[in-house]
């Protein structure tokens, strides 16, 4: 029975029962079936919801598949040049910015406006500026640096960019001695070459955002701030790096968090400028999800690898959340 | 003093060439007749502007840009509707525990969607709308409730409580209010919404491949991808299609923008 008195003193609540109903199904009950169907044996068409035996094995059949392995490789590769070249950049352009300047406005939208496409027309367009024999390459030899290797009795350089199966500056060797157990990797732990063509796009794509939250930053230092500084007899340089980026720093971590969030599931741009990649060089846990349950039909795998992004990202987002809101309340 | 200047102008310059770099491509190759365009020749301007491959891109995506504004115009209406009701009862009808719903509601915005893509295909079949536009609507009001929540919410908590207290007083209820007081009040906020919620469902692509398998039926991004990864397809068409898939939201950017960075710093949860 539902007593109409607690209802009227709590309208608000059925204000929000139809979105918080939705989101119990879609959200929480969507993931916790997806944590059920990685324990099941279902990995043909028909369904099969009997429990796997023993329980965790299709998460320790994944781990060991040298694809997801080069996909956790691949995430983590992907997040440091993504979030190091963005952030970096993002910062460049906001503090090149933060002065008066004619064009200012025009700058900043410019600059902004990759963040309105989408990933998919993104990736269709990088695909070809990265083509390995008319794109990009193009201007090593029209800058002269093919020429100024070649002289030097080096190779010219013509990367294979998202076709090439390299793995550069590779540490296994490193790993072997430092872990124990280290030799037995079986994919290559270095910088996948045909990953950089994709991180490079996803700058182009989100440095803009990442200038537009420190410009907002930036518009919150007052004037006393920078001036106190020049009277210490900082320089433009010294200003910025001992006062003013330290000061943005909550403005970093929530940008790095963003972007974090965007790594870690990144899926169409790879989609539209490689797919899966040579010997599964650009394969992200996005791919291999959307493959294992819309091509493979492995769906105990498909899910079991979700899981796996599910809390990698809360990893991250649980304690940012948790930290906003306790910040909010006081 | 000027010397500095100069610099400054010479690197923003040179930033703005290389963020141009790939709407040049897409656009002077996409200008390009199909007899004339040439990957060897992808940097060099057309000899003479054509505009076959926009005909020929238009003629195989307008089914799917009607595709994609018949999908974006509802879900992006419907879900800002919720959240400015959401948000109204989160700000100024608090209750115990509003805030822990609040944040587990939030939740939603964060998840990769992978981890509910399969339970969510199994329950569009269930109700009969997998494949469906209407379903791919619902999937997207549902999976946007959180964010617009969030913008709206923030969006009140910024309205003094003495507004709603005087309506109280006048004996509005609080639907009245809400209807009377707060919504009249709620346009810029709508505006975030609306761009934000364009923005992000025009340029879906998971849930739009895999909520509808069949390409007639598919949103404008999922037919590019199809369009790009095609041999048979010249490549001035495959720029000319990126140009059209890009000009609704380059457009309503370079139209709003103002209200799409708001979107942005809500987005991002500065309160």
């Amino acid at each position: 029975m539902v007593n109409p008195h607690w209802l009227v003193r709590n309208k608000g609540l059925l204000f929000l029962l139809p979105s918080l109903l939705l989101t119990a199904i879609f959200v929480y009950g969507f993931i916790g079936t997806s944590f059920f169907y990685s324990l099941t044996n279902w990995r043909t068409l028909a369904v099969d919801l009997s429990l796997r035996d023993p329980l965790w094995q299709t998460y320790t059949d994944m781990l060991a598949m040298p694809r997801f392995q080069a996909d956790l490789r691949n995430t983590l590769v992907f997040t440091v040049l993504f979030i190091g070249l963005a952030v970096g950049i993002g910062l460049g352009l906001a503090i090149l910015l933060d002065r008066q300047i004619a064009g200012r406005g025009f700058f900043r939208s410019a600059f902004l406006f990759p963040y309105a496409l989408s990933f998919i027309v993104t990736g269709v367009v990088w695909r070809w500026i990265f083509n390995p024999e008319t794109g990009i390459n193009l201007f090593f030899d029209i800058l002269g640096i093919n020429q100024v290797l070649e002289s030097a009795g080096m190779r010219p350089l013509s990367p294979g960019w998202t076709t090439d199966p390299e793995v550069v500056l590779s540490v296994n060797q490193v790993l072997a001695h430092a872990l124990p157990g280290g030799a037995t990797f079986q994919i290559e732990w270095g910088i996948p070459v045909a990953l950089i063509p994709i991180a490079i796009a996803a700058t182009w794509q989100l440095s803009g955002f990442v200038m537009a939250m420190y410009l907002g930053g930036l518009g919150g230092i007052s004037r006393q701030v920078r001036d106190a500084a020049r009277i210490d007899g900082a320089g433009e340089f010294r200003m910025y790096r001992s006062v003013i980026i330290p000061m943005l720093t909550p403005i970093t971590i929530s940008t790095a968090i963003i972007l974090l969030h965007v790594s870690l599931k990144i899926f169409d741009l790879v989609f539209a400028m490689s797919g899966v990649g040579p010997g599964f060089a650009t394969d992200v846990p996005a791919i291999f999800v959307f493959e294992m349950m819309f091509k493979a039909a492995r769906y105990n795998l498909g899910a079991a690898a979700s899981i796996v992004m599910l809390i990698a990202s809360c990893l991250i987002i649980v304690p940012y959340l948790v930290h906003t809101f306790r910040s909010r309340e006081t | 003093m000027s010397l500095k200047r100069g610099i400054l102008w010479f690197t923003l310059g040179f930033a703005l060439i290389l963020y141009a770099l790939p709407v040049y491509v897409m656009t002077i190759n996409g200008f390009k007749d199909a007899s004339s365009v040439s990957l060897a020749t992808m940097w060099q301007l057309p000899g003479r502007a054509s505009l076959g491959g926009f005909a020929e891109a238009w003629a195989m995506l307008s089914p799917n840009l009607r595709n994609s504004l018949v999908m974006v115009i509802p879900a992006a209406l419907l879900s800002s509707i919720i959240g400015a009701l959401n948000g109204y009862v989160f700000s100024k009808w608090r209750f115990r525990g509003s805030e822990v719903l609040f944040a587990l509601l939030l939740f939603g915005f964060f998840i990769p969607y992978q981890a509910i893509l399969l339970p969510l295909v199994r329950f569009l079949q269930w109700i009969s709308v997998y494949g469906t536009l209407p379903g791919l609507v619902l999937t997207h009001v549902v999976y946007g409730i959180s964010v617009t929540t969030l913008i709206f919410r923030n969006f009140y908590v910024n309205i003094p409580g003495s507004i709603v207290e005087a309506a109280t007083v006048d004996g509005a209820g609080m639907v009245e209010t809400f209807w009377r007081v707060m919504l009249p009040l709620s346009l810029p906020a709508f505006a975030v919404t609306l761009i934000f919620q364009f923005t992000n469902i025009w340029n879906d692509f998971l849930f739009g491949i895999t909520v509808v398998p069949n390409p007639r039926a598919q949103p404008v991004t999922i037919a590019l991808n199809n369009l790009s990864g095609s041999f048979s397809v010249d490549w001035n068409v495959v720029m000319a299609g990126a140009v059209i898939a890009a000009l609704p939201t380059a457009v309503v950017y370079i139209g709003l923008g103002k209200f799409f960075v708001r979107g942005l710093v809500s987005g991002a949860i500065k309160a």
